[in-house]
């Protein structure tokens, strides 16, 4: 799948920054302004955690299966 | 292989952020950009509807598993779990893992060899022309009604969920697969299966793991579970003695060979909608690795769906109820779980990210259905039968209308089940018929080559007909269910393993005794479609490491292993 096209691992790298980085960044702004009703466990700011390893994860994907250049 | 799943209740249980749109905006950008970009990769029939043969066995493995893992799935069998306990967990264990093995290691290089292009088309190799039309008129047939079904019942979950309306939720859902599939055919479905099989994990992994912080880890989770619900629910097999001591009224025996036996292996083996993603494998070792792949994940699978469940029973501070009981009093009902799980551990972004991890589940089944049905229609029906001599061109466009038609008639399917709700239970009825006789008849036809072409078909025919007959005879009397299903206190699905067994049984017999009455074809016909005439490439040479029976075996420890954990 690599040598005739766009892997498909690099648009799964692609998925996982922009929705990693939507969910670190939305779990941060929520450290600083907490909800009024927060979930359960907020206290573990799963967002920020989970964000920034979808955002690490995604950046791997991303470089490892960029496409080539001719 | 997914419980009814019909919600009803008329609330809105979470309400989505700006980011939670952005991020349910994107997907759906996403798998069209995919789709677009395979155009050009879609010209022939054999890119159309195979592509290409030049799948990678992880590529193939974790499509094969994604067709499979639909929104209904998701959660419907987490419903299950907390409506039946880890019984459920059968389901993806003995009720996969065997038959996914098998699939792998035994059937697949049968499948591979004859370069068949789908089920139907091995039957046609085998057994001719009959036994080809009857299994692909009544598989189409049923692929777009049950992608219907299932549409319409995603578009009921994400009112339920969202509060989105009906109407934009079937359209905009049905259009998106329609466009990605009809663009870059089996490859793009393939592509887009993939990506929504990690957003799946992504999205809904989350629940399990905070669940089971909260819960304080596994041994205070059982706990819990034994004080708001029984300590049977968290064992999978010490209370199938009988019929009446699990809250599913089975017996051990229909888990084992109803289940186990034969609609798992009738489903993971002979469904085209399953097996065309491995079809598509770049070699034969491809090919073999990629069930055994997809066994290994799906021996995961539930730790997001029917851990999520017990964890709803443990931790949810409302019991939730069946159907009926939450339309009268405004409760929350089963089916609702794993929404609220969602819900309840996850924010802004997380909760966006599970919605769409719903939306890609949905997605990828439905695209599944959809492009078996169009690779059935134009291989096994249209050329067959209709235009045998047209151009690889004309094929490919047939594909690609037959992919908007197929759509198109799904959303029809989506409207009558609205206005007919009980055509969902006798469409899904209707679909298990043809499982259990169709293994029977393909698992002789691989295995035994003294079965005819007449054995096969009247086997075929047989069995169907009698899975009708035992499932027409418990509906017009009840009392019926002590013969069919073994016991009166039977569930209805427990009917459906007993009744899968005696259909399979009646297929197996009717088989072999037409085909000792009839003329066998000769081994040189034979050649590349059944055992014992069939050069199945060796693996001498291959180091261990790379062999798919090693990694069957692991994958088959460890499915043991999980067996006795969870007794």
């Amino acid at each position: 799948m690599h040598d005739s096209g766009i892997s498909i691992w690099f648009f799964i790298g692609i998925s996982l920054v922009v929705n990693g980085l939507l969910i670190f960044g939305a779990g941060v702004w929520e450290v600083f302004n907490p909800p009024a009703n927060p979930v359960v466990l907020f206290n573990l700011h799963a967002s920020v955690w989970w964000g920034a390893f979808l955002l690490l994860l995604g950046c791997l994907y991303t470089v490892r299966f960029r496409p080539k250049q001719s | 292989m997914t419980p009814s799943l019909a919600v009803i209740v008329p609330t809105r249980l979470v309400h989505l952020a700006p980011v939670d749109i952005v991020i349910v905006a994107f997907y759906f950008v996403l798998v069209l950009a995919i789709g677009f970009y395979l155009r050009s990769r879609a010209n022939t029939g054999e890119d159309f509807f195979m592509a290409g043969r030049e799948m990678t066995a992880w590529i193939a493995g974790l499509s094969f598993l994604s067709a499979n893992l639909g929104s209904l799935e998701l959660m419907g069998w987490a419903a299950a779990a907390y409506q039946y306990g880890i019984l459920a967990a059968h389901w993806y264990w003995i009720g996969a893992i065997p038959a996914m093995l098998f699939l792998g290691i035994v059937m697949m290089p049968f499948y591979y060899i004859s370069k068949t292009h789908s089920v139907p088309g091995y039957l046609k190799l085998r057994f001719g022309e009959a036994s080809r039309t009857l299994s692909s008129v009544s598989f189409a047939f049923m692929t777009v009604l049950m992608s219907g079904i299932n549409m319409y019942s995603m578009a009921l979950v994400m009112k339920v969920v969202l509060g989105w309306d009906i109407h934009f939720s079937i359209w905009v859902s049905s259009i998106t697969v329609a466009v990605y599939v009809a663009l870059g055919g089996l490859r793009s479905a393939i592509f887009n299966e993939v990506l929504q099989f990690i957003l799946i994990w992504a999205g809904a992994m989350l629940i399990p793991i905070l669940g089971l912080i909260e819960a304080g880890g596994w041994s205070n989770l059982k706990v819990k579970i034994a004080q708001n619900a029984s300590s049977e629910y968290t064992h999978l097999w010490s209370t199938l003695g009988t019929f009446s001591d699990n809250p599913m009224g089975i017996h051990w025996t229909g888990i084992v060979f109803g289940l186990g036996a034969i609609i798992s292996f009738g489903y993971w083996t002979t469904d085209f909608l399953v097996v065309q993603r491995v079809l598509a494998a770049k070699d034969i070792r491809a090919a073999k690795m990629a069930p055994i792949i997809g066994a290994a994940f799906k021996m995961m699978v539930p730790f997001i769906v029917i851990l999520p469940g017990l964890l709803g029973i443990a931790l949810l501070p409302t019991k939730l109820m069946g159907e009926t009981a939450a339309v009268a009093t405004g409760g929350h009902s089963y089916n609702e779980v794993l929404p609220l799980m969602l819900a309840r551990y996850c924010g802004p972004g997380l909760l966006g990210l599970g919605v769409t991890a719903l939306i890609a589940g949905f997605m990828s089944g439905m695209a599944g259905n959809v492009s078996a049905f169009t690779t059935v229609w134009t291989y096994d029906i249209y050329r067959a039968l209709i235009n045998k001599d047209a151009s690889d061109h004309h094929y490919v466009n047939m594909g690609r209308w037959c992919t908007v038609l197929g759509v198109l008639i799904s959303v029809g399917t989506a409207y009558l089940v609205m206005s007919f709700a009980s055509i969902m239970d006798y469409v899904q009825a209707l679909f298990s018929f043809f499982i259990a006789p169709l293994f029977g008849t393909v698992i002789l036809g691989m295995l035994w080559k003294r079965a005819t072409p007449a054995g096969g078909f009247w086997g075929l025919l047989a069995g169907t007909l009698s899975s009708i007959a035992m499932w027409g005879w418990v509906k017009a009397d009840h009392d019926a269910l002590r013969y069919v299903a073994l016991s009166a206190h039977a569930r209805d699905m427990a009917e459906n393993m007993y009744r899968a067994l005696w259909s399979w049984i009646v297929c197996v017999l009717v088989t072999v005794i037409v085909s000792y009455l009839t003329k066998p074809k000769p081994d040189s016909e034979l050649t590349g479609l059944v055992y014992g005439v069939t050069a199945i490439p060796h693996e001498a040479e291959v180091p261990l490491i790379h062999r798919p029976a090693f990694w069957a075996v692991v994958v088959a420890v460890v499915f043991v292993v999980l067996n006795i954990l969870f007794w």
